[in-house]
């Protein structure tokens, strides 16, 4: 039956280290027309260094690369595009100082002429409208003004625009990190649409849900090898976590009715756009939510009570030190020339200091203690921050603010491509830190993770429209609050 | 062989190996005459680039488009008034030299203010600082040729073995700047500001206040810088500070430190100091004209930066 199905690509033997790391391990790849293949493993297990070769963006130390049938020699970029297999990364790749239409001309060098840049934005617009209906995003908004869940959409959108190019199969390296359940969902059903019409898809993500619910064959790697590969409708979700290793199976968050005595008033905060009475209360050792729709005003709120811990500002009232882990990691969290160390360092330099130097062997215990405690895959924390996988990155920075005197902990969509194992270990951490008496105020774009918290606030354009306790906490619950009219 | 690698690694060491050749080749030219002055006189001279340079590398670090334009304004400025407050007398160098500081400090906190309160790009606002700087140096300092102490000249020129003092104390001076860069925390929230200043701010570094004090520690180095100067050159005059707009930036660059922020070290803007006044020395020597040698200095500069600049990007 597999036979039948013609190959757009595959990978024997396919081969990568960096240095004295095995990132790829002889591993066979193929993906077939009309197919939707998911990929799934840890952070580090190679899942995006296997998607590079298939782009054409790294080349493979040993091993061949064959599409359709046919053995490329010298593949490349170039060449994967003229074959029609194109990748949206991980890491968006949006210029940020162009506008929607002009990052959308990138990809097809053939709208030039007269008139170039709105042939561009009708194309852009055009995919936009086709996968996110209401999507809200000018093809004439500048790339770098939009929240990273539009960006997110532009760049999918744009890797689905055809001009003279062909298009057979696009790669989906997490695209629905930072995207909300609703245009996630969107984005999943364009691309069980696309794969219908005989386009093939692979399409990694850490919801094992969706890869489970969309992908008609699953690949697992683990340490730079496939472990396990087969249809899909063979797998579920304790096999897949059991194929990927590390964490033992599906646990749901221990509902254990917590202590109901309130503690100390940590944050008291009204969104700068909310017009009745409504506002944010987080107490010492509570999990506060903060959900709906992205970019709905939870980051802006975020950023407001950031902003006043250090200088008073009206209608918030912060009283602790704060700290903040960036989801957005790149343009709000990594030092890129700085060691692991220091990066996690950065957040309690006081604390480390010996009269007034810094003091190197302090500052190395710190970052030892988290390597440790949050599991940083590493042999040396003194190598570059970019010396980690995405997730161990995000580690980093979860080690940068827990590791600091911040009794309160702002947390903006953290959890973006990181991986499940990763993920249940976090929860682990922060109900534990919670317990110690830390208040966390939690963003986040996946509905499962607000299992985790004592109460929920919903936004809609700006405003608290709903304060759902944790028994009352329901999926149905929250996306009506993000869509019903209440003001 | 291991200790080898790990110095040619040091983005520093270029710098002073550029100086290393050049001294060698004038003195091959020499016949080997004269060669421990050029060093005694390329220390005196590389002090007062280093001085500012140290200020500019800090600007520098603070991430793209940080540079101060006004140095050689404050240089001249700075000496006018360091030299009509000691007045001649010898007990008050200290207070002239205090004096020149704060002239120096309040021009660098003037600059922020500017960057800060009117959002102007620091490129623009030290510029146009320096005209005002100039004008207000030029009828302040008008028909003014007033000539330092006696015991304030002979200290800038005084030496021990052949070292000028000055070039000691510009060391530990350095050794304290160095180790304010890399193991205290207003060092390391520069390096933080210049890699990315919005995560900077989300680390909980004071943004606003590491930029104020570097452009004030800039401004109070060229402040010092400008009294040393008309101490060691007898007289303070408007154009003193001239040579070290183009100087100060250069030493940073040659010595190793990132133009796009975040990446700074101490010892090259020693190794480019001394590479710059030993070119000088080097074309003089080879009896080239004013002219060719402003020609051939600004080649090699630009030549030294491509050289020594190729940095690979981050990913």
């Amino acid at each position: 039956m597999l036979q039948a199905i013609a190959d757009i690509v595959r990978l024997n033997g396919a081969e990568k280290h960096f240095g004295a790391v095995r990132a790829l391990n002889g591993v066979d790849f193929h993906v077939g027309a009309g197919e939707c293949v998911g990929l799934v493993g840890h952070n580090g297990a190679g899942k995006s260094t296997l998607m590079h070769m298939v782009a054409g963006t790294l080349r493979p130390d040993g091993g061949q690369i064959a599409v359709r049938g046919n053995a490329e020699t010298s593949y490349s970029v170039a060449r994967a595009l003229e074959l029609g297999i194109r990748c949206v990364f991980q890491e968006l790749s949006l210029c940020p100082n162009l506008s929607v239409a002009e990052n959308t001309r990138i990809n097809h060098p053939s709208l030039t002429g007269l008139g170039w840049r709105r042939r561009a934005a009708d194309l852009i617009r055009a995919k936009l409208d086709e996968i996110f209906p209401d999507h809200g995003i000018s093809a004439d908004d500048i790339a770098g003004d939009l929240s990273i869940g539009r960006r997110q959409m532009v760049e999918v959108a744009r890797a689905f625009t055809l001009t003279r190019e062909p298009l057979h199969l696009v790669i989906l390296d997490e695209p629905t990190s930072s995207l909300d359940a609703h245009t996630a969902g969107q984005l999943l059903s364009f691309v069980r649409r696309f794969v219908g019409q005989g386009g093939s898809c692979i399409l990694i993500s850490h919801v094992l849900g969706e890869v489970l619910q969309n992908a008609d064959r699953i690949v697992v790697m683990r340490d730079g090898k496939v472990v396990a590969a087969d249809a899909a409708s063979a797998f579920d979700r304790d096999r897949l976590v059991a194929a990927m290793g590390g964490a033992e199976g599906h646990r749901k968050a221990p509902v254990e009715a917590r202590k109901a005595e309130a503690g100390a008033l940590r944050v008291r905060a009204r969104p700068a756009r909310q017009e009745d009475g409504k506002e944010l209360v987080a107490r010492a050792g509570e999990i506060i939510g903060l959900a709906g729709l992205a970019g709905h005003g939870q980051t802006d709120l975020l950023l407001a009570i950031f902003s006043a811990a250090a200088r008073a500002r009206a209608g918030i009232e912060v009283t602790a030190p704060v700290a903040l882990v960036a989801g957005d990691r790149q343009s709000d969290g990594i030092f890129a020339q700085w060691s692991i160390a220091q990066n996690i360092g950065i957040r309690s330099l006081a604390r480390l200091r010996n009269g007034l130097l810094i003091s190197p062997r302090r500052e190395a215990e710190l970052a030892e203690f988290w390597k440790q405690k949050i599991g940083i895959r590493t042999p040396d924390m003194n190598n570059n921050i970019f010396s980690l996988s995405g997730g161990n990155q995000q580690k980093a920075l979860f080690a940068r603010a827990l590791g600091s005197d911040a009794e309160i902990v702002l947390m903006d969509d953290p959890m973006r491509g990181v991986d499940i194992g990763t993920k249940l270990e976090v929860y682990d951490l922060v109900r534990e830190e919670a317990a110690k008496g830390r208040t966390f105020l939690w963003y986040t774009t996946e509905t499962e993770e607000l299992d985790n918290c004592d109460h929920v606030y919903v936004f809609k354009n700006g405003r608290i429209v709903a304060n759902l306790r944790r028994d009352e906490l329901t999926e149905e619950k929250i996306i009506q609050s993000s869509f019903g009219d209440a003001a | 062989m291991a200790s080898l690698r790990m110095l040619l690694e040091k983005p520093w060491i270029w710098s002073f190996a550029g100086a290393l050749v050049v001294w060698l080749a004038t003195i091959a030219f020499t016949g080997g005459y004269g060669a421990g002055g050029m060093v005694t006189a390329a220390l005196s001279l590389a002090v007062f680039t280093v001085i500012v340079g140290v200020g500019q590398m800090f600007v520098i670090t603070l991430g793209p488009g940080n540079v101060d334009l006004s140095l050689p304004a404050n240089i001249g400025l700075a000496s006018a008034v360091a030299m009509k407050v000691m007045g001649g007398s010898d007990s008050m160098i200290v207070v002239g030299l205090l004096a020149a500081l704060a002239c120096g400090a309040a021009i660098g906190a003037i600059n922020y203010l500017l960057i800060w309160a009117l959002r102007i790009p620091p490129i623009i606002a030290t510029l146009s600082a320096s005209f005002i700087i100039q004008s207000v140096d030029i009828s302040y300092g008008r028909g003014l040729q007033i000539k330092p102490p006696p015991g304030f000249a002979d200290f800038t020129n005084l030496q021990v073995l052949g070292i000028p003092v000055l070039a000691m104390l510009t060391v530990v001076f350095t050794v304290g700047a160095a180790l304010a860069l890399q193991r205290m925390i207003y060092g390391r929230s520069v390096l933080a500001i210049g890699q990315n200043i919005r995560a900077a701010w989300l680390a909980g570094v004071n943004v606003g206040r590491v930029r104020f004090l570097t452009y004030t520690l800039c401004g109070a180095l060229g402040g010092i810088d400008g009294a040393l100067l008309a101490g060691y050159f007898r007289g303070a005059n408007v154009d003193i500070g001239n040579e070290y707009l183009l100087a100060s930036i250069a030493v940073v660059v040659i010595g190793g430190t990132s133009v796009a922020g975040g990446k700074a070290n101490v010892p090259g803007v020693w190794g480019a100091g001394l590479f710059l006044v030993l070119l000088l020395t080097m074309l003089n020597t080879f009896g080239v004209s004013a002219g060719v040698r402003l020609v051939l200095t600004g080649l090699i500069i630009v030549g030294v930066i491509t050289a020594a600049g190729g940095e690979k990007a981050v990913r």
